[in-house]
């Protein structure tokens, strides 16, 4: 009895999300935002779906707060995650209206595959040395990277961060004999923060984020590898109006402020 | 294809009794129940059908170029060897464990037997960090081991054996542990009239019996230590040559060029499938 | 070599409790229904079940502190658990190899025990290429070659059809008085325990209720369940010389007897009658017919009466009196034939 209970307790929220889904799907026009004050009715509500590197997690996450004050009834979905996967997504079909990407090169996969807005760049990103509090190997700068006796973690090349790590390593001179190339810079700063590696090459953002569990070290050669995050609405949102007034909340003052106060840099 | 299942069910419990075995004519007969049938065409054609697609868009005409880079086969040789000698660690800790669990109770047993199958169910990920919090370079036993032989685990290909036995060993302790559950113990027994001690019932009687179990479960334990991705790259990190599998080839290939990942995930299921096979017919099947 | 046992098993619905004396050389057959104790007992003397109480005691040596595999002791299981995967000389020398014979010796014993038992040739066969009966001899060649003080044997031929267990049955004879050690065998078949044992022990409900030579039992039974084996009809009663009295019913008897007696005939020295026959002889009784079934050549009916009883005819007989399923009918049994002993 008690199973079939929680059988129907579980599949009761998986319909209602289906039909949902299929209720965002069918593309009703944004402008009847403020017709449902009620956000807990089903039928009425506005989604926007914006699909953002994972970098971008606590600032969107709090401009997508202040986007459901300024419009009631609507709610912003997020799907955070490496931006070259996120790419892939949309390209085969994912129902997204906004992209925000860490790089150019992911956001072109996109644009290149699916007819979208011209992507504007909202903010730059520079890379610093995260090291643990305790900075065991005595790393000042980045050449201390190349010393063998220094264990160090970078982004894999394929993804920007990684990208971004040695275009600044090469604009040096430096050879670094990484050891490992992590897939993402949360993966990346995590092996920091465990005291694993001495040192790694992160987005400045991170290691505010991190909270002060790792210490970041800003370098010059930082300034010849700026990533540059693109934004675009994507011509088959589903959301259309919408998406495009809540690209506009990120490139507005507000946005910035709520941008830089995370660390990242007006372009 | 047959399924090693009912294999591994027939000579698991033919040493029930002789004379036991049934005869190879099915006496059974009628129409096949469509409950049963068309469930299971459904199951069989929900797992093919990724296969299929990856064997459709796979970019035949460069496949082979991209087969031969040195990359590709440095990838496929580390996952093989970290794959088998994890499964080796797994055999050798994992049959006793599953001997311990069958054969001897002892108080909080069940909890234990809920312990061992925590790799199942922790996301590897989590697995990985929880390997680097115990045997990082800061972990409880990875500071001790670094400080007294110099030893570091993480961001070497040790560290990926370790990665897989660690999600790979549950596999193999259900799987021996169903098996030894499964045997009947009075040959155990008589064994023991016979003058045999524990160890010698263990080795020479129990587990040549449920030998069908324990290939099984080594092959299921090998499985799961090559397409291992999780844990591996959270603990042993990712680097060409030393760490870096074909799994975690795949994860990074997918992020800028899907078709190189789509080769990759190709050999490693053709080199899987391959050996998987071959194993069966020598071991599996033999009478 | 003698053995001495007391074996107590309590289980929360069940207490074995016996005593066991076994000589060398001599077989011993537990009997009795399932359920009984039998197995129970054979297995507390293998170590495989733990005593509750009582000690075993083998030429001298206690044994019951010791853990299975350090008792000398050979044991022929039920459906004789050959190893599958071991041929049917490395079963058998598998416990010589337990006990620290080198490979090649242990083999050699193994093969000679084979050849033994007359297996020679089978000796590189896996348990399931052999047949029933080649499959009992290699289990009790496997337990031979341990040289034990003490043999067990449980229900060594149940496994087998009926053509094979008459053959098996008289070379395990043959074998087991080779064997100069004590054996205990364990047996729900009346005929094995009539062949092959030197003494009957019954047991009932974890008890000894009777034991003797193969013959004594077979022609005094005790109980209900030994009379049944042994094919008699057995009662309780009173005696006062040549008649004892069973309920009702005056049993006039072979032996002269006071006391508290047992009264036991075969089926056979039953007549049946439609009408109360001429001339009265003794012995007879009113019966109702409850079951007929045929039995070897003759047809076995089951009386109700005073006293419930089995009657063995001929079909020829059958026909003649034309039985029915609770017809009443006249039933005699044959004084001469009719035995008393003390309760």
């Amino acid at each position: 009895m008690f199973r079939r209970l929680s059988r129907w307790a579980i599949a009761l929220p998986v319909a209602l999300a289906l039909a949902g889904l299929s209720g965002c799907g069918s593309g009703q026009p944004a402008t009847s935002s403020a017709t449902s004050a009620s956000a807990s009715a089903g039928g009425g509500a506005k989604e926007v779906t914006v699909f953002a590197a994972a970098s971008l997690t606590g600032t969107f996450t709090e401009l997508g707060k202040a986007f459901e004050a300024a419009h009631p009834g609507t709610t912003v979905k997020f799907n955070f995650g490496s931006s070259a996967t996120l790419a892939q997504q949309i390209v085969q079909g994912a129902p997204a209206d906004v992209f925000a990407a860490a790089s150019p090169a992911t956001m072109k996969t996109v644009t290149d595959a699916s007819s979208a807005s011209a992507p504007t760049t909202f903010v730059r990103n520079k890379l610093e040395i995260a090291v643990p509090k305790d900075n065991p190997a005595k790393v000042d700068e980045l050449k201390d990277l190349a010393d063998s006796k220094v264990k160090v973690a970078l982004c894999a090349e394929q993804v920007p961060c990684g990208a971004a790590a040695v275009k600044a390593l090469d604009a040096a001179g430096l050879k670094v004999k990484p050891v490992t190339l992590e897939q993402d810079v949360k993966a990346t700063l995590t092996k920091v923060e465990l005291g694993e590696v001495d040192a790694a090459l992160v987005y400045k953002t991170d290691v505010i984020a991190s909270a002060g569990k790792v210490r970041g070290l800003e370098f010059p050669e930082a300034d010849k590898a700026i990533n540059d995050y693109p934004i675009a609405t994507l011509a088959k949102a589903p959301a259309g109006d919408l998406a495009k007034q809540f690209v506009d909340l990120v490139l507005s003052q507000q946005g910035k402020d709520v941008l830089t106060k995370a660390g990242f840099e007006a372009p | 294809m047959n399924s090693s299942v009912p294999e591994q069910v027939d000579l698991s419990s033919s040493p029930r009794g002789p004379g036991s075995r049934p005869a190879a004519g099915r006496e059974v007969s009628g129409r096949l129940p469509w409950m049963l049938v068309v469930p299971a065409v459904v199951g069989l054609v929900f797992l093919v059908l990724p296969l299929a697609g990856l064997l459709i868009r796979a970019p035949w005409p460069t496949l082979l170029q991209r087969l031969a880079e040195p990359q590709v086969l440095e990838a496929l040789r580390l996952s093989l060897v970290c794959a088998t000698i994890a499964t080796a660690v797994c055999l050798l800790l994992g049959v006793p464990l599953a001997w311990l669990l069958a054969r001897v109770s002892f108080p909080g047993r069940r909890l234990v037997r809920a312990l061992v199958t925590v790799p199942l169910v922790l996301p590897p990920v989590v697995g990985g960090v929880a390997l680097l919090l115990v045997l990082g370079r800061r972990g409880l036993v990875g500071q001790w081991l670094e400080a007294t032989f110099g030893i570091t685990l993480p961001f070497t290909t040790a560290g990926v054996i370790i990665a897989e036995a660690f999600v790979a060993m549950p596999f193999l302790v259900i799987s021996v542990e169903g098996a030894l559950r499964g045997a009947d113990r009075r040959f155990e027994e008589a064994a023991a009239t016979l003058g045999a001690s524990r160890w010698t019932v263990f080795r020479r009687v129990t587990l040549p019996m449920v030998m069908p179990g324990v290939v099984a479960g080594a092959v299921l334990c090998w499985a799961r230590a090559l397409g291992e991705f999780g844990a591996t790259i959270t603990f042993a990190g990712n680097f060409p040559g030393t760490t870096r599998t074909m799994p975690l080839a795949v994860y990074l290939a997918l992020e800028t060029e899907p078709e190189a990942a789509i080769v990759l995930s190709l050999v490693l299921l053709a080199v899987s499938v391959i050996i998987l096979t071959s194993l069966r017919d020598r071991w599996v099947s033999a009478p | 070599m003698t053995l001495h046992a007391r074996l107590v098993v309590a289980r929360p619905a069940f207490t074995l409790d016996l005593t066991l004396e076994v000589a060398p050389g001599e077989v011993v057959a537990l009997l009795g229904p399932n359920g009984a104790g039998k197995t129970t007992a054979l297995r507390a003397l293998a170590g495989l079940t733990r005593l509750s109480d009582g000690q075993i005691v083998l030429r001298g040596r206690p044994l019951h502190t010791l853990p299975a595999e350090e008792r000398p002791i050979g044991m022929v299981f039920q459906d004789y658990l050959l190893f599958p995967h071991l041929t049917a000389l490395d079963n058998v020398a598998f416990g010589p190899r337990c006990h620290g014979v080198p490979k090649a010796e242990a083999r050699r014993t193994a093969a000679a025990l084979l050849e033994r038992v007359g297996l020679a040739d089978r000796a590189a066969a896996k348990p399931r290429q052999l047949s029933g009966g080649q499959a009992q001899r290699v289990a009790l060649a496997r337990a031979l070659a341990i040289q034990p003080d003490l043999l067990l044997l449980d229900e060594p031929l149940a496994a087998l059809d009926a053509h094979t267990r008459l053959e098996i049955r008289s070379q395990l004879r043959r074998h087991l008085a080779d064997f100069d050690g004590a054996t205990v065998l364990v047996t729900h078949d009346p005929l094995d325990a009539m062949v092959l044992a030197d003494r009957l022990v019954v047991i009932e409900n974890g008890a000894i209720v009777q034991q003797g030579s193969p013959a004594e039992v077979a022609r005094r039974p005790r109980t209900d369940y030994v009379a049944r084996l042994v094919g008699l009809n057995l009662y309780r009663g009173v005696a006062d010389g040549a008649r004892v009295k069973v309920g009702e019913l005056l049993l006039h008897t072979y032996e002269h007897l006071d006391g508290p007696a047992f009264v036991a005939f075969p089926p056979s020295a039953v007549a049946l009658y439609r009408t109360r026959p001429d001339g009265s002889p003794r012995n007879l009784w009113q019966a109702r017919i409850e079951g007929i079934e045929r039995h070897g050549d003759n047809v076995r009916v089951h009386l109700d009466g005073p006293v419930t009883a089995f009657a063995d005819i001929t079909p020829a007989a059958v026909a003649d009196l034309d039985l029915t399923l609770g017809q009443q009918i006249w039933a005699s049994a044959k004084a001469t034939e009719t035995h008393a002993y003390p309760a």
